[in-house]
């Protein structure tokens, strides 16, 4: 590397006519630097844009994070994707159910190649859906009555079962938290405790290995084999066209300085924005700010099962009448049009939708009621340990309006505040609150991730092997077992209405609010598709 | 000289010895599970178990420090737990934007700072001296952030003349180097220039009273040499010590400026490896921070005895 010394004091540069020289010549790379001088680059078609988190991790199984997911799809595909409509569409592979619904036979489309050259064969979608199937809990309810899955020839997959399991088409067509994205068998046959270390997909776009800067940037080019379907591209499914060379992610800690670059061209496109800076954004004419993400995120408050007080239902119900979205949406997000009141445990705007038993939460809170019932209760004034991360802002408002709710209602609260990081460590401990564990903590998840029963987190009453707060609950237990059942969509919205009246009913959690997240862009890039997860297919980039 | 830098040297070992079991037992008994950030928010206390198994982390203490150990006598930092690649790859990438940047604030604050406080001294309660410690306070109660903020308004946003944002190796284009380095150097500057001008001033103000300055002058040498040959040289010592402590401060990551300025220094990543609870990378950081500290010392005490010989070992 050359350093900056040796840059900057050769010899040469000590004469007047070289000094004249090299001004010129920085002066010309400074402006070549701004993006003022043309350049070869230029005719490169890249897409710069700062994602909400940066990529550490490579693994779409390991974890749940959404910037893994997001990554994952740039690079591998999926067999079924979701579209627009919630409905599951072919995407590598179109499907047959025999009569009696216990055998599934997927066939894989022609031209799907890795990036490496080498065909997508059966054998590599079977190795990544066990692999998926060992981590993720939608996947686990299906091996659980998998009689078989094998692959018969390259092309055909067989998927056989010992009981029916309607929802196996939808499990595998989601977008979160884990889709079962398709590798090649040796990289699957990675444990799912481990991490992969291969880049090798076979998604519409390359991993640039030598580019990639964990935490900092990532760079795909267009994978120029891939064959897009030929249907239109809508949320996760259709034709991924790619229209440009290659698209970097970059991320950037500091929201204002994201948008400093977007407003001055070094940057196209901007992931998240925050609501206090869109008026920043508006000043400009080279520069939208839009909704892309019709669903957005749902804030929750999940309780200890576990210990005093929130073990007792009363109390529990006491807390949830407490507590007003409004106040919480309000002092999180402050612009009503990024926010939604919203009492379904599915969210609002999924088929599922319902608010039954909400009533409070949506209606302002009823602190009142919440004193009434506490005073009826057996509280007896134990301290509730509530757990306040201070360092992400979408999640540092909601402990402090409900603690004060809470406090209003009788509750006395341990307000602790920590990072977020910290909070993660802590939720994972059963130890009593007042020994180190927790009674109440606050979070958010995209709505994608919580609109079924079979992917909600916290919609699981296993006791220990539930989600953190492990409440044991048969009755939920059993209303899931129902929705597995059942076999049309109305009779899944029947079940989970039982399941939200449920829910509200014991308190599983407290849905807080549904927030949408602005994004922004530069004019220059158009058609891009609206999305829970950001896609970088069909979108075009003007000069 | 040569015994005592390698006495020195060997001091440092030591002091890297008493860092290691300190981060490694420091980061174990801070609360965060690294398994708990690998795994995102969905995953179940059952599946963290075995995330925590297959990492290492439920080895005992002493097996994990022994292996880090281990590790460290062959040159190996170890893996990183959150991106599964080599620390020393991770701090390859990352180690070069800091210096860069580094050594150009400390190159343009010497050459602003130390004129600044030889004119401030020798111009004593003139206003010469009061605009160059009036810039001094400003200096340091500005916040960087903010320094960092209104240079970006200004000289991108406005004038359109320097990037708002980034990093570009000076390897593979220096012009881009240069044009997004310019900002957060000029911030970092603001900084150092006031140190290193107040302290410059102070020491000069010491030294211009002395009787050998009086007598240079009686004897008809120029102000100039007057000076920078027979103030600036007596007065050096402070000022070297407070541009050495800069410049490591600097070289161990500027946490701030790299977030306003978006560069991929040590700073971030430090910070990043802190808030992940990537135990390999922050131990490599710390030790990496703590070897920094030591030979810059070491290399700023050499220089007292050049410029001073009444120094001595």
């Amino acid at each position: 590397m050359l350093s900056f010394k040796e840059g900057l004091l050769d010899k040469t540069a000590r004469s007047r006519g070289a000094s004249t020289l090299r001004a010129g010549l920085i002066a010309g790379a400074l402006l070549s630097g701004t993006g003022l001088a043309t350049s070869a680059q230029a005719e490169e078609k890249v897409i710069t844009a700062v994602m909400h988190s940066g990529l550490r991790v490579i693994d779409p199984v390991i974890t749940t994070a959404h910037i893994v997911r997001n990554h994952a799809y740039m690079l591998y595909d999926v067999l079924i994707a979701v579209d627009e409509n919630f409905t599951p569409q072919p995407q590598m592979a179109s499907w047959a159910v025999s009569d009696d619904k216990l055998t599934y036979t997927f066939t894989l489309r022609d031209g799907l190649l890795f990036h490496d050259g080498a065909a997508v064969t059966a054998a590599d979608a079977e190795a990544s859906l066990k692999r998926w199937g060992v981590k993720d809990s939608g996947g686990q309810l299906i091996f659980d009555v998998t009689d078989t899955l094998t692959a018969t020839d390259e092309k055909t997959l067989v998927w056989t079962l010992k009981e029916p399991y309607p929802p196996l088409i939808d499990t595998l067509a989601k977008q979160s938290a884990l889709p079962p994205f398709i590798m090649p068998a040796s990289v699957a046959a990675t444990p799912a405790t481990e991490s992969i270390s291969s880049f090798i997909g076979s998604g519409p776009f390359k991993f640039v290995e030598d580019e990639y800067q964990p935490g900092v940037s990532v760079t795909y080019e267009k994978f120029d084999e891939y064959v897009p379907r030929e249907e239109p591209a809508s949320w996760m499914a259709g034709g991924k066209v790619v229209y440009v060379d290659k698209v970097k992610w970059v991320t950037m800690p500091d929201s204002q300085t994201s948008i400093n670059a977007l407003l001055s061209g070094e940057v196209d496109y901007m992931e998240q924005v925050p609501v206090d800076l869109l008026p920043i954004l508006e000043s400009s004419d080279e520069v939208v700010s839009e909704l892309r993400d019709p669903l957005g995120y749902q804030s929750i408050g999940r309780m200890n099962f576990l210990y005093p007080p929130f073990d007792d239902v009363k109390i529990r119900k006491a807390a949830m009448m407490a507590i007003s979205q409004q106040d919480i949406m309000g002092t999180l997000v402050g612009n009503p049009d990024y926010y939604k009141i919203c009492g379904a445990v599915f969210g609002c705007g999924t088929p599922l939708e319902d608010e039954t038993g909400a009533e409070t939460l949506i209606n302002g809170g009823d602190v009142e009621a919440a004193k009434k019932l506490l005073a009826e209760s057996d509280y007896d004034g134990t301290p509730v340990v509530l757990m306040q991360p201070t360092d992400v802002p979408s999640i540092s408002a909601q402990p402090i309006v409900a603690a004060q709710a809470l406090r209003d209602a009788g509750f006395t609260v341990d307000m602790q505040p920590m990072d977020w990081q910290t909070l993660v460590g802590r939720r994972a401990s059963q130890s009593k609150p007042s020994e180190g564990g927790w009674n109440i903590f606050f979070t958010n998840w995209g709505v994608p991730e919580i609109n079924s029963p079979l992917i909600n987190p916290m919609l699981n009453g296993r006791g220990n092997d539930a989600w953190f707060g492990w409440p044991t609950d048969d009755a939920l237990e059993a209303l899931r077992k129902d929705f597995i059942k059942a076999e049309t969509l109305d009779e899944q919205v029947a079940v989970a209405k039982q399941i939200q009246a449920h829910a509200m009913d014991v308190v599983n959690y407290i849905p807080v609010g549904q927030y949408l997240v602005p994004q922004a862009r530069s004019t220059k890039i158009v058609d891009m598709l609206p999305s829970p997860v950001p896609v970088f297919w069909n979108v075009k980039k003007e000069d | 000289m040569l015994g005592y830098i390698l006495k020195r040297l060997l001091a440092v070992v030591p002091v890297i010895t008493f860092v290691a079991i300190f981060v490694f037992l420091l980061l174990r008994l801070t609360p965060g599970d690294p398994a708990a950030i690998l795994a995102g928010d969905a995953a179940t206390p059952a599946q963290l178990e075995k995330i925590r198994t297959s990492l290492g982390l439920n080895d005992p203490l002493l097996v994990q420090f022994g292996t880090w150990i281990g590790q460290l006598f062959r040159g190996d930092l170890g893996i990183s737990l959150i991106s599964n690649i080599p620390v020393s790859d991770m701090v390859g990438q990352r180690i070069w934007p800091t210096i860069n940047i580094a050594l150009m604030t400390i190159i343009l604050s010497v050459l602003l700072a130390v004129p600044m406080g030889v004119i401030a001294a020798w111009k004593h309660r003139t206003w010469a001296d009061y605009a160059v410690m009036s810039f001094s306070v400003l200096g340091f109660s500005v916040p960087v952030f903010v320094i960092g903020y209104i240079f970006i308004q200004v000289f991108s946003i406005e004038l359109r003349w320097l990037p708002v944002q980034g990093y570009t190796p000076p390897t593979e284009d220096f012009g881009k180097f240069l044009s997004k380095a310019i900002l957060p150097c000029l911030t970092l500057a603001t900084i150092y220039v006031a140190l290193i001008a107040r302290m410059t001033r102070a020491s000069m103000l010491e030294v211009l009273g002395e009787d050998y300055v009086r007598t240079a002058r009686a004897k008809g040498v120029s102000e100039t040499l007057v000076l920078f040959r027979h103030a600036l040289r007596n007065a050096a010592v402070p000022i070297l010590t407070i541009i050495g402590t800069g410049f490591a401060l600097l070289i161990s990551g500027v946490v701030v400026t790299e977030s306003v300025f978006n560069i991929p220094g040590i700073g971030r990543l430090t910070v990043d490896a802190i808030l992940a609870r990537d135990y390999p990378v922050i131990q490599a950081m710390i030790l990496l921070t703590s070897a920094i500290y030591v030979f810059i010392n070491l290399m700023i005490d050499v220089a007292y005895s050049i410029i001073d010989p009444r120094i001595r070992y």
